[in-house]
């Protein structure tokens, strides 16, 4: 995708980062090397099975986030990425055979293609509009998962092999799993951390912000959108494909609309358009879904409950309210 | 390929039910969306909820289907209000997404709640007897129950066309969805009249869950599949204008219907696969306007 980033007369001089700017840099970075360096240790306190849930539902929240908090487009079908993405990785590690590293890296590319096509269709509106086209368009790819042969329908793929990584190392042993997730994670992260503080993302924002003055200043606004679509779509998908390595399967549950509005609530819950706000998220929904596991539908009356709350009296989310809260200690000048 | 006329008439009836219930529930959306700015994915839940309301009426209470058509609207209504004066008066400033979200959350623990107390089966709703039987038409076995639905939901469609386009009381309502402060200034309470339609949009959403009661099981998930069909319809449609949103709404049930028939397979996503040409070709919908 050709996108050339323009620069404004004084964006050559990155020195001129104001106070507010190098602070914040560095609240990512120290928050960054906290996070991982906990990351690294956590299997030592948590099941691995746990961690990699949240793991891979983290990634698949700062996907969401990508278009959400930067790019101000709320997409209510995600879940077709994660689930699409899976089924194609699940597909090709047990029936074609393929290492886990391909099978990942299919089910990613199915993800982007899948990206292209919706993406192009979805980003022609904006606003509730879009929110209603995505989750239009991911039923319409549930139902095609539902009846398309190769997905097993109502079992789905199962007894998925993890296989061998690069054929040398065997990711039945948790641990190696885990880091391999890890590393899959850091890899979104820190590419998302990226894509944000590009020219690419300055654009991607002051879209969002104003639409109308981006265009009028010269910018194609959507060819940013699709491109922060297909970009988002990419990350869900290597989420999914992983997911579906992970715990050898690969269900509707993945592309069903619930899980579009999961993603969406763990976002939320975190803290939309913040950098670690996603992965709070996913981990506190995660954890609260294998304490109320046993409750049945009580999951989705208490996932409701958070919705409400979080909209009515929460919007910033736990690290917008962390944010908020270091910004006041510091006395923002 | 020869045509079975019995077939496909039936796929067809099946269609036109379908629609109705498309274009009642597309109106409400539509209604709603225009003065309130939100789009309200507790319609789903609020079908469902008139559908069990019927039932608990039925089956607790003693009443029959047409104290259910009476009553069942108001409860809604009463129900929306109360949302509304709670929960959504608190978020017209922000970002409309926020009221998208906001209603998503409500329908999941509606959802959730219900299925708790009932689980998924389905319940059956007794077909009102005097709507038993049927016609024979010669060329196909028309249900009476079926032909009422068809015929109730379009003159309701009709008279809230009417309401909205040809009185004074509607005139307020277009004028406030144009510009609320100035019509405010007129002296008109808009506050109330936002309250009032979302309690309507609400009342609307749960006489079409009485509708489908005799027909559809009476179950927690029937209205969550239906709201992402309706959104469909509605992008489709464009919520623009009301008689775009109820033309719609038939359209695409017929459209339905002949899919069935033709290419079932492709029955439960033709809606969707239209929703994806019309924003190729006309991105703000058949009726939109700009």
């Amino acid at each position: 995708m050709a996108i050339e980033a323009k620069r404004t007369p004084d964006g050559e001089a990155p020195a001129l980062a104001s106070r507010d700017e190098i602070w914040e840099a560095r609240y990512h970075r120290i928050g960054s090397i906290g996070l991982f360096a906990v990351l690294l240790v956590l299997p030592a306190v948590f099941y691995p099975v746990f961690l990699m849930k949240a793991l891979c539902f983290a990634l698949f929240a700062c996907a969401f986030n990508l278009l959400i908090g930067y790019g101000g487009l709320l997409s209510f079908g995600h879940a077709m990425f994660l689930g699409m993405a899976g089924y194609i990785s699940a597909y090709a590690a047990k029936v074609w055979g393929l290492t886990p590293e391909l099978a990942i890296a299919c089910g990613t590319a199915s993800a982007t293609l899948l990206g292209v096509v919706a993406g192009m269709i979805a980003i022609r509106r904006q606003g509730i509009y879009f929110a209603m086209i995505t989750l239009a368009l991911a039923q319409m790819v549930y139902f095609f998962c539902v009846q398309a042969p190769f997905t097993g329908g109502e079992d789905g793929i199962q007894a998925v092999p993890r296989g061998k990584l690069f054929g040398l190392l065997p990711l039945s042993n948790p641990l190696t799993m885990y880091y391999t997730v890890l590393a899959i994670f850091a890899g979104g992260f820190f590419l998302i951390h990226r894509i944000v503080h590009s020219p690419f993302g300055q654009v991607l924002k002051a879209i969002r912000d104003n639409e109308a003055r981006a265009i009028s200043l010269g910018y194609r606004t959507e060819r940013y959108k699709l491109a922060a679509f297909v970009m988002s779509a990419a990350l869900a998908g290597l989420a999914g494909a992983t997911k579906a390595i992970v715990f050898q399967l690969a269900s509707l549950t993945d592309v069903h609309w619930g899980m579009s509005g999961e993603v969406v609530l763990m976002t939320l819950v975190g803290g939309l358009g913040t950098v670690f706000g996603p992965v709070a998220g996913a981990f506190v929904l995660v954890a609260m879904e294998s304490y109320l596991s046993q409750l049945g539908a009580w999951v989705t009356i208490v996932q409701g409950i958070i919705f409400v709350i979080c909209v009515l009296a929460f919007r910033r989310g736990i690290v917008g309210e962390l944010e908020a809260w270091l910004r006041r200690r510091r006395g923002n000048p | 390929m020869s045509i079975s006329v019995p077939a496909l008439m039936g796929q067809l009836l099946i269609g036109l039910i379908n629609g109705s219930f498309y274009a009642l529930l597309s109106l409400g959306l539509a209604v709603i969306f225009g003065l309130l700015n939100i789009i309200n994915f507790t319609h789903g839940a609020q079908y469902m909820l008139g559908a069990f309301v019927a039932w608990f009426l039925l089956n607790k209470a003693g009443l029959n289907y047409w104290w259910a058509l009476a009553i069942v609207p108001f409860v809604l209504a009463a129900f929306g209000v109360v949302i509304e004066r709670l929960m959504l008066k608190h978020l017209y400033k922000l970002d409309h997404l926020y009221g998208l979200l906001l209603t998503f959350g409500l329908a999941l623990i509606l959802e959730g709640v219900f299925t708790n107390q009932f689980g998924s089966a389905g319940l059956p709703y007794a077909m009102p007897e005097k709507l038993t039987g049927g016609y024979n038409l010669g060329f196909m076995f028309l249900p009476t129950y079926r032909a009422w639905v068809i015929v109730a939901s379009l003159v309701i469609c009709i008279a809230t066309w009417f309401v909205i386009e040809r009185t004074k009381l509607g005139s307020y309502l277009r004028a406030a969805t144009e510009n609320p402060s100035l019509v405010q200034a007129f002296g008109v309470n808009v506050p109330r009249m936002i309250t009032l339609t979302y309690g309507f949009g609400a009342g609307l959403a749960g006489l079409a869950g009485v509708f489908a009661a005799p027909i559809y099981q009476v179950s927690p998930q029937m209205g969550s599949s239906l709201i992402i069909v309706v959104f469909a319809v509605v992008v489709i449609g464009g919520m623009g204008s009301i008689m775009g949103s109820i033309l719609t709404g038939f359209g695409l049930g017929i459209i339905e219907g002949l899919t069935k028939y033709f290419y079932p397979e492709a029955s439960s996503t033709v809606i969707f696969v239209i929703m994806a040409i019309v924003l190729v070709v006309r991105p703000q919908g058949l009726f939109g306007q700009r």
